[in-house]
């Protein structure tokens, strides 16, 4: 019989706030333990959570970004459980009313697109941090209360390839919305695995297997990979599945039982009575979608179509926003957007990272790499001299044309001058003049090089081919 | 005797340069020295905390900063253990909180010190505010100053037993089921509880938090306009408070309720309502009759269902509201082994018995499975009850009642029997779960020299007639004048 998987993630992403979820204290990571922290975010006896109005913002642009509703009616609820990390010992999350719901994400995989269904895209807080001593643990609450969005998908994914695709594509699309960094480092972003295997054919859904806690893409494929095939071979031999959430050892590349279904946690959700429900108007909703942004796989398709690039050169530009961003002002009425592609990619991606620079910094104005496309283009100075522009353009802010006017860069097309250039190369090397009379085409080519060098590769270099075939034909 | 007068009292004498701050102040703290060994009104108090606060009010006085622009300048109001005062001890009478003091201000305590007040003591109550007796306290009952041997009622009890007994000129207390309004009654003093939204809960260790409220205890209306004056208002800490402008409620004092219109709710003839308390209250309804109030007979149909909802609805929120307190941050600890068995061990020696009880109750009705039967069946009786009250507030503007079905009763008499107990709340509970106001002013004593009080019920934001009302009740009156010998 044959097996196939089906997996649902949920994933938790830290946003990029200014203020934590409640309160005034300063959303940041990696400062001293315990500084972040006020009666609020502590916990203490008497305080009342404030939303913070900047979260329920990003928290609606990427229910926007990720094709989801915004409903006109949202509210808090408190789940229950105790933990020291835990500063009010329930976690304030949305149970039955999320701040956006069902919603996709489009990728690529595979050579084709994928659709992914998303569940919702849910506001909680994040809760502290342990950390273990040899006789005693200790918590920061730096990070309780840090605005924490739940992204959870349908169980849509058939492969763990497909899963780390996904989240790839999440990332992208969270990163390209502002909404967070997804600095997987520094535990922004974490993910529970749903997994659960069946015959295919079946329509019913395997018994689910839930793996917590993983803290990195290439985590979850590994994972994801193992579990299915260990499902899979429980069931050929004949066994069976129960539910229960596993962990995942990283070290030894295998799952382990956490707990079984029986000793899941009673949650004990009820409405948080301290928070009014959220009721965004119409308004709030217009102005939160006025600030919708162009999503990755949408500016890569874009780009395909309206400049002509190749995948690649779009995924350079989707990758790397600030620089597709320069490309764009830079073909704009480029006849040739690919050429100015090239010059973006190559030449100035390479003297920005030289000196440490950002596109921001650019000298020149964004017309100026399509002018000197179309310098080179129109004959008027060689390829080999536009390397030499562009450093100048590059270091002066020049437009092209003035400097190659200033330094008498235009390329050398009369035709006598040119004559007087090739036959002095012939002069001074008869041997592979010789060789091209003997039919070795390649000589032409050196002489053509000393032509050029001669002339500070300003020569037209079509035309001195052209005279030196027409000076040895004759 | 200064700690004797009232808040309009002492601001007119601090005015006219007869008193000063620390003269009431140091009355005050001389009275507790001398009554408070046998009322246990307070838990602490910090007597040259509250001298420098009286000083600081004198001072302001001397240059020349009016009572108008700070209306309780240099008056003493002590607070219920369960209200923040920054740097002072926050225990809500429980042993579990240790010798933890609030590192911030509540906003009621940020209120009051604006308006100049001299803000001490931290009062003697059931602990987290669970209860009807101030019985449950962790550190002894309090006591009532008419019969030391009754409960003065709770859970604000020590705010009220310090009122009556001229302990501090005022005292803040909060109400989540009659917890302002019952104390009030039993001790003879003033009890407002404002309306759900009214005044900020930020600062107020919960206990349920979409009925509690914090409230004034007085020793006449005017005094509970005052504070309500002061206290109420906008509060961008508290989603839930209501931004409805202030009035002047002192304004609204004008004695003439000529046409106000009085409901007298059919079901509250309960079995067990004291018939002296009944005389009391038939009294105090004929006495408004007479001043041109009109009474009408109403229903209010689902008030036999307002305890149990309650308890399922208090409870609920209580067991996620109690949660915090396990000594990882704060408060008492008892080691354990894991932090599972440290929060056991901590929350087991920590919490009291009515305490634990309503935790218990309250993660019950919360569990998966029993949700849907108590919690969401209690929140749909909880919009029958309020629609009850909407739609009798159509007819009428004030609703009158007994505040408590008996005077107070014998310390120890019902602490074995909480139903007995709960069911003390009968006439003071579904003003919490309506959302509405409620007052509860002194209107005669039983046989036995236990105060009584009347109860009115007002809309939501009708503080207004309510403090109109009970006014121009107690200018017919002597019963809030009345105060116990205590030696």
């Amino acid at each position: 019989m044959e097996y196939e998987a089906v997996i649902g993630l949920e994933t938790h992403v830290q946003l990029r706030t200014r203020t934590k979820m409640w309160c005034g204290c300063v959303n940041e990571y990696g400062a001293e333990a315990n500084t972040n922290v006020c009666p609020v975010c502590l916990g203490l006896p008497g305080v009342l959570p404030v939303p913070n109005a900047e979260a329920l913002r990003k928290t609606a642009l990427t229910g926007m970004l990720l094709n989801c509703d915004v409903p006109g009616f949202s509210k808090w609820d408190r789940k229950n459980y105790f933990y020291p990390d835990n500063p009010k010992n329930y976690q304030l999350t949305q149970l039955d009313f999320p701040s956006t719901i069902e919603g996709f994400v489009e990728f690529e995989f595979d050579g084709g697109t994928e659709r992914v269904r998303i569940n919702r895209a849910h506001l909680e807080e994040d809760v502290g941090k342990s950390t273990h001593f040899a006789d005693y643990s200790g918590v920061d609450f730096n990070r309780a209360g840090v605005p924490l969005l739940e992204i959870v998908t349908e169980p849509d994914l058939t492969g763990a390839d497909m899963a780390y695709e996904y989240l790839n594509a999440l990332k992208a699309i969270l990163e390209y919305g502002g909404v967070s960094d997804c600095d997987m480092e520094k535990g922004q972003v974490r993910c529970d695995v749903n997994i659960s295997v069946r015959p295919i054919g079946q329509t019913e859904l395997g018994e689910k297997i839930e793996i917590k806690n993983m803290n990195s893409f290439s985590g979850v494929r590994r994972a994801a990979a193992y579990e299915i095939e260990r499902q899979i071979g429980v069931l050929r031999e004949g066994g069976s599945l129960v539910q229960e959430t596993r962990r995942w050892d990283d070290a030894l590349g295998i799952t382990e039982s956490m707990r079984t279904k029986e000793d899941a946690h009673d949650y004990r959700y009820f409405p948080d009575p301290d928070l009014m429900p959220h009721t965004p108007s119409d308004e709030w909703i217009a102005e939160v979608r006025a600030t919708v942004m162009e999503l990755p796989l949408a500016r890569k398709r874009r780009l395909m179509a309206d400049y002509q690039l190749p995948a690649g050169d779009a995924e350079v530009f989707v990758g790397d926003a600030a620089l597709g961003e320069y490309f764009e002002a830079a073909a704009k009425g480029a006849r040739n957007p690919k050429a100015v592609a090239n010059w973006v990619m190559n030449n100035l991606q390479a003297k920005l990272s030289e000196t440490n620079g950002a596109v921001a910094d650019v000298k020149f104005e964004s017309s100026a790499i399509g002018e000197l496309v179309g310098l080179v283009e129109g004959g008027k100075i060689s390829s080999r001299i536009a390397q030499d522009v562009f450093v100048e353009m590059f270091e002066t802010g020049k437009a092209p044309a003035i400097i190659v006017e200033e330094k008498g860069l235009s390329q050398v097309s009369d035709s006598g001058e040119l004559e007087e250039f090739c036959n002095e190369a012939i002069t001074a090397n008869p041997g592979p003049a010789e060789d091209f009379r003997n039919g070795k085409e390649a000589a032409l080519n050196f002489l053509k090089g000393q032509v050029m060098k001669a002339s500070r590769g300003k020569a037209n270099p079509q035309m001195v081919g052209e005279l030196l075939k027409k000076i040895l034909g004759s | 005797m200064p700690h004797t007068l009232t808040i309009s009292q002492l601001t007119d004498k601090l005015a006219q340069g007869e008193l000063t701050s620390r003269d009431a102040t140091q009355a005050c703290l001389d009275r507790i020295a001398a009554v408070d060994g046998q009322l246990n009104a307070f838990l602490s108090h910090d007597p040259d905390d509250a001298l420098a606060q009286a000083d600081a009010a004198d001072a302001a006085r001397a240059s020349g900063v009016s009572g108008e622009a700070k209306p309780l300048l240099g008056v003493p109001i002590a607070m219920k253990d369960v209200i923040a005062v920054n740097g002072h001890p926050l225990n809500c009478a429980s042993k579990i909180l240790g010798d933890f003091n609030s590192p911030y201000d509540a906003t009621v305590t940020q209120k009051l010190r604006e308006a100049g007040a001299v803000i001490f003591g931290r009062m003697n109550m059931d602990e987290f505010a669970m209860g009807s007796s101030t019985e449950n306290s962790a550190f002894g009952p309090a006591r009532n100053p008419w019969n030391t041997d009754r409960i003065p009622g709770g859970s604000s009890g020590g705010s009220a037993v310090a009122v009556t007994a001229d302990e501090c000129i005022a005292s803040l207390g909060s109400d989540t089921g009659g917890s302002i309004r019952q104390p009030a009654a039993l001790c003879g003093c003033v009890g407002l509880k404002p309306t759900y939204g009214r005044v900020s809960r930020y600062g107020l260790v919960a206990f349920a938090s979409s009925l509690d409220q914090i409230g004034p205890l007085t020793k006449d209306v005017r005094d509970a306009a005052i504070m309500l004056g002061v206290i109420a208002g906008e509060d961008k800490r508290d989603s839930t408070n209501v931004p409805e402008p202030v009035p002047d409620y002192t304004a609204a004092l004008t004695g003439d309720i000529k046409g106000l219109k009085i409901g007298l709710p059919k079901e509250y003839q309960v079995d067990g309502l004291d018939p002296e308390v009944k005389a009391a209250t038939d009294a105090a309804v004929a006495e408004l009759e007479k001043q041109g109030a009109e009474m009408r007979e109403i229903s209010l149909p689902h008030t036999e269902y307002a305890i149990a909802t309650y308890y399922i609805i208090a409870t609920a929120e209580a067991s996620a509201n109690l949660a915090r307190f396990e000594g990882v941050r704060y408060g008492a600890r008892v080691d354990g082994a894991s932090p599972e068995q440290m929060n056991r061990a901590t929350r087991g020696a920590g919490f009291g018995e009515e305490v634990k009880r309503r935790i218990i109750l309250g993660t019950y009705v919360l569990s998966s499975g029993y949700y849907d039967a108590y919690y969401l069946r209690a929140q749909k009786v909880r919009t029958l009850i309020r629609q009850d009250f909407l739609n009798a507030f159509e007819e009428v503007d004030l609703i009158a009642s007994p505040t408590t079905p008996t005077p107070a009763f014998k310390i120890g008499e019902k602490s074995g029997d909480p139903l007995q107990m709960y069911l003390s709340d009968i006439f003071t509970i579904s003003c919490n779960l309506a959302g509405l106001c409620g007052i509860s002013v002194p209107c005669g004593f039983s046989n036995e020299g236990l105060p009584l009080g009347l109860q009115l019920l007002g809309k939501p934001f009708g503080e207004t007639d309510l403090l109109r009302a009970a006014h121009a009740y107690e200018q017919t009156t002597d019963w809030h004048n009345k105060r116990p010998e205590l030696d």
